[in-house]
C-alpha cells in the first residue's frame, strides 16, 4: 500500500509539475532571458482561461484547441506590450523599477478588465475527460491532470526545438547573453526580443487553458501563482527551458510527496526550502550557466 | 403681481396655506441622505459573495427609497472596493467615518474582513451589523456587534454539528472519520470544531490535515485519506479547493459514509453547475434552499427580482447563499433606526438586542453577543442531479434537509460517492 502510494504520489507530482511548467515557460524567457520582469503574466494565463471558457461554452470546443488558435492573437498582443515596454521604460534606460511598475499595473488592469467583462463568478469548462482517471495497475491517472501535462510537455519540446534549432530561436538565446555582439551580427535585438516577448506571452494562452481545465477561475486566481512560477524559473536556471522543465517537475513531485506522506501543509515550506539550498549550493539555479 | 393684489383675502390665505403643504415634502426631501457606510469585496477572491450582497444592499436601498426612506430622508449606500484584502479595511472605515462621514456602518463580507473592520467600529463605538462572519465577536466581545449568518451562540459549531447529527443517525456506526481543511481563518475554526465533536462522539481520528492556500491538485490528500480508510470525511474548504476536493475524490474512487460539511462553494450555483452528478450525496452546508418548509414572508419575491437584476451581471444567479440574509442584515438596519427613532448608535444596539425582527430569512432575534439567538444552518445532501443544467437546482426535491429538525425533509444517504 506504501509504495502504492508512493508511485501515485510520483506520478501526480509530475503531472502537477508538468502542469507549473506551462505556467513558468513565459516567465522563463521574459524574466530568464529577457531580463523583463513581466510580474503580469499570471494575469495574462487568467486571460487565456476565460477566453478557453467563452468559446466553450458556447460552441463546446476543448480548450486546449481553443488556445491554439488563440496563439497569434496572444502573439500580437505580446508585441504591443513589449513596445510601450520598449518605447517607454527599455529605450531609455528605466526598465528596473519602472517596469516593474508598469508590469504590476498591466495585472491589475487584466484582472479588473476580466472583472468587468466576465463578473467575479467562478468559471468552469465543460469537457468530457474531466472527472474521469486512466488505470494501468496500481497507477491512476487523472484524465483533467493528465491531459494539460503531456500538452505541456509537448509545448516544452516545442519551444526548446525552436530556440535551438532555428536561426530566430538562436537569436533569442544570444540577446539574452550579449545584445551588442548581436548586433554587431546585423540582427536588431529590439525585433528579437519582441519576437521573444511575444513567444512568452503566447504560452500564457496554452496555460490558461491547462488551468481552467484543472480548477474554476476567477479574475484574481492570477495572484496566487506569482511567487511559485519566478520560485521555479530561479530554482531551474535564468535562462534555461531544460532547467525550468525539471525544476517545475523536481517541485511538483516533491509537493505530491509531502503532501502524501507529511501533510499538504508542509507542501511549499519542503518546496521552497529546496529552492533556499540549491540557490546556496548553486546560485544559478539548477541548469543556469 | 396686480392680479395677486385683487384677490379676496380668504382666498390668499388657501393659497398660502396649499404652497406650504405642497412645499412640506420637499423641505424633507431636501434633508440631507442617511449614509451607510462599508467595504466590500468587489474584486479579488472573495468578490463571487462581494459584488451578490452590495446587489442585494442596492435592492434594500433602493425599495426603502421607493417607500420614503429611514427616518422621511433617503438612503445613501457609501462603499469602497477592500480587493479581498483585510489590511484594506481599517483604512477605508476610517475614511468612511471621518472624511465622507457616514451615519451607519455595515461590515464588509465573510470573517477575515470582518476582523478588520471591527478594530474601527469598537474604536469609534459604532454598531455594526456584519455579513457572513464566523465568531468575530468571541474576541472582541463587542455589545453593539451584530452578524447575520445564522450560526447561533457557538458560530464556529453551527457548521459542523449539522454533520456529526447526520452522521449519528447511521447504521452501523461509523468508527473513523477524516478531516481535512483550508488553512485559513474558517477552516481552521471549522476543523477545530470538527475535532471536538468528533472526539465527543467515540470516533477516532485516522487524518487530520490542514493544506495551504492555492494547493491545485488534491489527489495526494485525497489518496493519504484512502489510505487511512475512515467511514467520514469532513471537509472544511475554499470554493476552488472544494471542486478540487470533490473532483478527486471521484477520480480516486475513494468511498466513505458520510462526506462534505463545511465545503464552501457548493452554495453558489457557479460550482453547482460544474459539479453537477458530482454533488450527489455530498453533506453540504445552506443557508436558504427553495424548500415547502422555508417559505418565509418575502423570501420568493426577492430571490425573484434579485435573479432577474443577477442576469448578465456576473454574479450568483441563483443567490440563494449569501444575497437574502444580506438584505435581511439591511432590513435589521432598517426596522431598527426607525424603531429607535434616531441614529444614536448606542440606542440602535439596544434596539436590535431587545426586539424579533421579520425579514425575508424568517423572525430573528440576536443573543447576547450577537449572534443568531438560535442556529439555523441546513446541513442538506445532494440527491438525484443529472448533468450540469442550472435550472434543476431551483427544484426543492434535490436538497435533502438533514437538520435542523424543524426543517427537515428525509435521512442521510450513504455512500459517497453515490455511484
Amino acid at each position: 500500500m506504501q509504495f502504492d502510494l508512493l508511485v501515485n504520489a510520483i506520478i501526480a507530482g509530475l503531472m502537477l509539475g508538468a502542469f507549473y511548467a506551462a505556467v513558468t515557460a513565459g516567465i522563463s524567457i521574459s524574466f530568464g532571458m529577457l531580463d523583463i520582469v513581466n510580474i503580469a503574466h499570471p494575469g495574462f494565463i487568467i486571460l487565456g482561461s476565460y477566453i478557453a471558457y467563452i468559446v466553450n461554452v458556447h460552441f463546446g470546443v476543448d480548450p486546449i484547441v481553443i488556445a491554439i488558435v488563440a496563439l497569434p492573437a496572444f502573439y500580437a498582443l505580446g508585441s504591443v506590450i513589449y513596445e510601450i515596454y520598449y518605447r517607454s521604460f527599455e529605450k531609455h534606460g528605466q526598465d528596473s523599477l519602472r517596469g516593474l511598475a508598469f508590469f504590476f499595473g498591466l495585472l491589475f488592469v487584466t484582472e479588473v478588465a476580466l472583472n468587468m467583462v466576465f463578473g467575479v463568478d467562478y468559471r468552469s469548462v465543460d469537457v468530457p475527460y474531466i472527472g474521469g482517471s486512466l488505470s494501468i495497475g496500481a497507477m491512476e491517472f487523472p484524465v483533467r491532470m493528465l491531459v494539460p501535462a503531456l500538452v505541456s510537455i509537448v509545448m516544452f519540446a516545442g519551444l526548446q526545438l525552436y530556440l535551438a534549432r532555428t536561426f530566430i530561436g538562436r537569436a533569442v538565446m544570444a540577446v539574452s547573453q550579449d545584445p551588442q555582439a548581436l548586433q554587431l551580427m546585423a540582427v536588431d535585438p529590439i525585433r528579437i526580443k519582441r519576437i521573444a516577448f511575444s513567444i512568452s506571452l503566447a504560452t500564457a494562452s496554452m496555460a490558461g487553458a491547462f488551468l481552467i481545465i484543472i480548477q474554476p477561475v476567477i479574475p484574481s486566481s492570477g495572484r496566487e501563482y506569482i511567487g511559485r512560477v519566478f520560485a521555479i524559473c530561479v530554482l531551474g536556471g535564468l535562462g534555461s527551458l531544460p532547467g525550468t522543465l525539471i525544476a517545475a517537475l523536481l517541485i511538483g513531485v516533491i509537493e505530491s510527496i509531502t503532501s502524501t506522506f507529511y501533510g499538504p501543509s508542509w507542501a511549499p515550506a519542503v518546496s521552497f526550502g529546496l529552492l533556499l539550498l540549491t540557490l546556496a549550493v548553486r546560485p544559478s539555479g539548477l541548469l543556469g550557466r | 403681481m396686480n392680479l395677486l393684489r385683487n384677490l379676496p383675502s380668504g382666498l390668499k390665505a388657501a393659497m398660502a396655506a396649499l404652497c406650504l403643504v405642497a412645499l412640506a415634502p420637499s423641505a424633507k426631501a431636501a434633508e440631507p441622505p442617511i449614509k451607510i457606510g462599508f467595504s466590500m469585496a468587489l474584486s479579488g477572491g472573495l468578490a463571487a459573495n462581494g459584488k451578490a450582497a452590495l446587489l442585494a444592499m442596492q435592492m434594500w436601498a433602493d425599495g426603502v427609497n421607493a417607500k420614503g426612506g429611514l427616518l422621511h430622508r433617503k438612503v445613501e449606500l457609501k462603499y469602497y472596493d477592500d480587493k479581498s484584502s483585510p489590511s484594506e479595511v481599517p483604512g477605508i472605515y476610517t475614511k468612511l467615518l471621518d472624511v465622507d462621514k457616514v451615519d451607519l456602518i455595515v461590515s464588509p463580507y465573510g470573517t477575515n474582513l470582518i476582523a478588520p473592520a471591527m478594530t474601527v467600529a469598537v474604536r469609534r463605538k459604532y454598531t455594526m451589523m456584519s455579513l457572513f462572519g464566523v465568531g468575530v465577536n468571541d474576541k472582541f466581545r463587542y455589545d453593539r456587534y451584530f452578524q447575520i449568518m445564522p450560526l447561533g451562540v457557538h458560530s464556529a459549531d453551527a457548521i459542523p454539528e449539522g454533520f456529526f447529527e447526520a452522521a449519528k443517525t447511521l447504521t452501523p456506526k461509523p468508527q473513523s472519520i477524516a478531516i481535512v481543511g483550508a488553512d485559513a481563518e474558517f477552516g481552521k475554526a471549522t476543523s477545530d470544531s470538527a475535532r471536538k465533536m468528533a472526539t465527543k462522539m467515540g470516533l477516532k481520528i485516522v487524518y487530520d490535515r490542514a493544506y495551504p492556500p492555492a494547493t491545485i491538485d488534491f489527489a495526494p490528500v485525497v489518496r493519504a485519506i484512502q489510505a487511512a480508510k475512515p467511514d467520514l470525511i469532513f471537509v472544511a474548504s475554499y470554493p476552488t479547493d472544494s471542486v478540487g476536493l470533490i473532483r478527486s475524490i471521484n477520480e480516486t474512487g475513494l468511498k466513505a459514509s458520510l462526506v462534505g460539511g463545511g465545503a464552501v462553494g457548493p452554495q453558489f450555483a457557479s460550482i453547482k453547475t460544474q459539479l453537477g452528478p458530482m454533488l450527489n450525496n455530498l453533506l453540504g452546508y445552506e443557508t436558504y434552499v427553495p424548500s415547502d418548509k422555508m417559505k418565509f414572508p418575502g423570501i420568493e419575491d426577492f430571490i425573484n427580482q434579485y435573479q432577474a437584476k443577477a442576469a448578465g451581471q456576473g454574479v450568483d444567479p441563483l443567490g440563494y447563499y449569501v444575497p437574502p440574509f444580506v438584505y435581511a442584515a439591511m432590513q435589521i438596519v432598517g426596522q431598527a433606526v426607525e424603531k429607535t427613532g434616531s441614529l444614536d448608535q448606542g440606542a440602535i444596539a439596544k434596539t436590535i438586542h431587545a426586539n424579533t425582527f421579520g425579514t425575508v430569512v424568517g423572525s430573528i432575534k440576536f443573543a447576547a453577543n450577537g449572534e443568531w439567538d438560535k442556529p439555523r444552518m441546513l446541513m442538506v445532501q445532494y440527491r438525484g442531479i443529472k448533468g450540469n443544467g442550472l435550472d434543476q437546482f431551483r427544484d426543492p426535491s434535490h436538497y435533502v434537509i438533514l437538520s435542523p429538525k424543524a426543517f427537515k425533509s428525509g435521512d442521510a444517504q450513504t455512500p459517497y460517492p453515490s455511484k
